[in-house]
């Protein structure tokens, strides 16, 4: 039997349109923009002005405190401007916009196809040159990697999970990086690995890309790296149902990873570990999957961070007649994106194309309690509750019912068949509540 | 690219499940055991069931038009369960207009009173049942006789059920052993072949209809078994304390609406617990209910209203039966 985490989950169609197409380079835009707010923590301070010449991975901002990520640019050419500029979701960032001329590398970046094999590095050397190159955890949650690799006082890390399980439908982009990247990212592990001072690492793969599988567990040469397939079922990518499903270890309620020994980290952050270790290269490209079923040609491609979103839609056919919603991410956790200009960022998986008629929510019934919500929880929380509770502001009693554990996975709205929006209104809940526990904490 | 996009938070995606499907579900599963009472009680069970279920929807449409003035539900399939569930909880020889009167307090008071769907504490099938239980006790206790009676019916050939049958001896002094004899065999139980309300006699059918919806996953498996498992394992103490004063646990577990209750109206999952402990701990007082009132009460049968007592302590098991967190932390 194959492993799973225990409690809840579903298991969406998952339309893996683009499993199949190998990464394409995507030619490098005219002008690219690069907020400097890309990672969860501080926005980072912009190091450079109006008419600077900028070569690709040179430092535009540099990070502001410990929660906070260097941004580097992605291409060679002139700053135009520093301005505030829409992000995807429509709310202005501070943003450098390059105009791109030719395509001139910073001379200390190998550029080389070379797999680089032996670690030179010292284990502080090697989180110093994370932070350095500004790595952040590329699944989507964009959470500062340096953070994760320094281990607080009093805990200890025993275990390094790369999560390559990629549940959300649509999105292939971490599939082809396992297929296509195999080496560098076993390397990267290792170097994950000697950064935490661990002797035992598990990458976590879905058993529905039984090709990644095949192809890492041939690749891998180590034999403290274990290459583990798992049942396909949703929200496996997130850290505590992924660790729960591999090691049997509970995330304690409000806790880190870290409270039980484990530290995950995505296979797109353990590759970009491993270039800039290995190869001197910053984070300025990711691969990002464009999908969606009325797209003529769903694809993965390598793109330059701060290339808008519309070049990406135009190099896979342009955006279809019938689209009703683009989302950047996936569907179960992605965002509507309302600017098609915006920049692809540091966080950016996938962008998926929705069709107008699965664009819209169905009409808002009654709650008929059929529990199903409160099932398919993974964390065990009573959506349904958490819903009548934030209607009706009662907000201790939201709290003493657990609403700040919740994920966010979406999987109570997902399976209601009174198309409630249990999530939104748990969000709406989550903000009141954390503003009365920071408050409370300030007295 | 200038193109109104629709934005909306996650999940962008939607389970295929809806309010209609879950319903219809549930009249499919009913459909075997209806087949059932159409076959043992003929033009009786057809005009019951029928007579019901138009009522009820009937109501809940002139409630909705006239007093709510809302747009109407009635498409949505709860009506017609709640017709159904009626008719499965009447017997076959009921008066036209007491099948109505029922529909109307299963309808009206058991349901619309509450605020339609979803709102409602208790089960309105069965709110409608025990109405006419208490208003109407001779006619909703004379049971036509199976395959005889199914060209009659309100003159139909009437006789008592297993359960009446064996209570009624048992307070006399009969042994067990010796009523047993008198009494319908269990296979007839099984497929149906005693008195009773319409949709509680064929326990083959109504097991049909469970499996059915499991598979589907309308239902899970936590309230049926832990409620028959109750019925089974309280009657098997009783009996094994006497076996000649107290009925043995099949035949509780087969006659009456013990299968009835636990598949199609325990479950309801609007009067039902939310939590799979909640559920289980309803499924064990709805089972410890209906034997006290079946040996120990005034009434031989006590399915309906073991279900709707514990109707009422839903929200009370809603408070206190949480589901596991996921990394709950041990105060």
């Amino acid at each position: 039997m194959l492993k799973t985490f225990p409690k809840g989950g579903v298991h969406p169609p998952e339309t893996k349109l683009s499993a199949n197409e190998a990464i394409q380079v995507l030619p490098i835009p005219d002008s690219v923009t690069i907020p400097i707010a890309q990672h969860i923590g501080a926005p980072s301070t912009p190091v450079v002005k109006k008419g600077d010449k900028i070569l690709v991975g040179q430092l535009l901002a540099k990070s502001s405190g410990f929660v906070s990520a260097n941004i580097h640019s992605s291409v060679s050419g002139t700053v135009q401007k520093i301005d505030n500029v829409p992000d995807s979701s429509g709310y202005k960032r501070q943003s450098v916009i390059i105009k791109v001329e030719g395509d001139d590398w910073d001379e200390n970046i190998d550029r080389s196809k070379e797999v680089k094999d032996d670690i030179s590095l010292s284990k502080e050397e090697i989180i110093k040159k994370i932070f350095d190159s500004g790595i952040v955890g590329l699944g989507g949650a964009t959470f500062p990697s340096h953070v994760k690799l320094s281990i607080p006082k009093g805990k200890t890390a025993e275990i390094l999970i790369i999560n390559g399980v990629e549940c959300e439908p649509y999105l292939t982009s971490d599939h082809r990086l396992m297929l296509e990247r195999s080496e560098e990212l076993i390397v990267g592990t290792k170097i994950l690995m000697k950064a935490l001072g661990v002797g035992k690492a598990i990458i976590g793969i879905e058993n529905n890309k039984p090709d990644a599988i095949e192809k890492l567990n041939k690749v891998n040469d180590n034999s403290s790296i274990s290459i583990e397939a798992l049942k396909v079922q949703y929200p496996q990518g997130g850290e505590k149902q992924l660790i729960k499903a591999l090691t049997n270890r509970e995330v304690p309620s409000g806790g880190l990873p870290i409270d039980v020994g484990a530290v995950v980290h995505n296979v797109g952050t353990a590759l970009a570990v491993y270039e800039a270790i290995q190869k001197n290269k910053p984070l300025f490209e990711r691969i990002v999957t464009l999908t969606g079923k009325s797209v003529s040609k769903p694809a993965n491609y390598l793109v330059r961070i701060g290339t808008p979103i519309s070049a990406i839609i135009e190099r896979s056919g342009g955006l279809p007649e019938d689209t009703g919603k683009v989302i950047n991410g996936g569907p179960m956790m992605g965002k509507a994106v309302n600017f098609l200009d915006a920049p692809v960022t540091k966080g950016t998986s996938g962008i998926t194309i929705m069709p107008d008629e699965e664009s819209h929510r169905g009409i808002i019934k009654d709650c008929i309690r059929c529990a199903r919500c409160t099932q398919v929880c993974p964390i065990g929380l009573e959506p349904y509750l958490l819903m009548t509770l934030t209607e009706k502001s009662l907000f201790e009693r939201l709290e003493k019912n657990d609403v700040m554990d919740c994920i966010e996975c979406g999987s109570c709205s997902y399976t209601c068949p009174s198309d409630r929006p249990l999530l939104d209104y748990i969000r709406l809940g989550k903000v009141t509540v954390s503003k009365i526990i920071r408050a409370r904490r300030q007295q | 690219m200038n193109k109104l996009l629709t934005i909306s938070p996650s999940p962008h995606l939607h389970g295929d499940a809806s309010v209609k499907k879950i319903m219809y579900g549930v009249i499919i599963a009913m459909i075997p055991a209806m087949l059932a009472s159409f076959f043992y009680f003929g033009i009786g069970a057809v005009i019951t069931t029928l007579v019901a279920v138009v009522s009820a929807l009937l109501f809940e449409y002139l409630i909705q038009r006239f007093m709510l003035k809302k747009p109407s539900s009635i498409t949505d399939g709860s009506a017609i369960i709640t017709g159904i569930l009626l008719a499965f909880n009447l017997p076959s020889n009921l008066p036209v207009h007491l099948v109505i009167i029922g529909a109307f307090v299963a309808i009206a008071i058991g349901k619309m009173s509450f605020g339609g769907l979803g709102n409602n504490p208790f089960n309105p099938a069965l709110v409608g049942r025990v109405f006419l239980l208490i208003s109407f006790p001779v006619q909703m206790t004379s049971w036509p006789t199976p395959i005889a009676s199914r060209l009659t019916y309100i003159d139909a050939e009437t006789a008592a059920t297993p359960l009446a049958i064996v209570k009624e001896a048992l307070k006399n002094g009969e042994p067990f052993s010796q009523i047993i004899k008198e009494i319908p065999s269990y296979t007839d139980m099984f497929i149906g072949n005693i008195g009773g309300s319409l949709g509680e006699i064929s326990v083959v059918f109504l097991l049909i209809g469970f499996v059915y919806m499991l598979i589907r996953k309308i239902i899970t498996w936590h309230i049926p078994v832990s409620m028959l498992g109750t019925i089974f394992i309280f009657s098997g103490i009783l009996w094994l304390v006497n076996p000649e004063s107290f009925a043995d646990p099949v035949f509780h577990i087969l006659t009456g609406g013990a299968m009835l209750g636990a598949i199609f109206m325990a479950t309801d999952m609007v009067t039902s617990p939310m939590s799979i402990k909640g559920q289980i701990v309803f499924g064990v007082g709805i089972g410890i209910l209906t034997v006290l009132i079946r040996t120990f009460g005034a009434y031989p049968e006590g399915v309906s209203f073991a279900i709707l007592i514990m109707n009422a302590f839903v929200p009370l098991i809603n408070t206190y039966m949480k589901p596991k967190r996921f990394g709950e932390v041990v105060k």
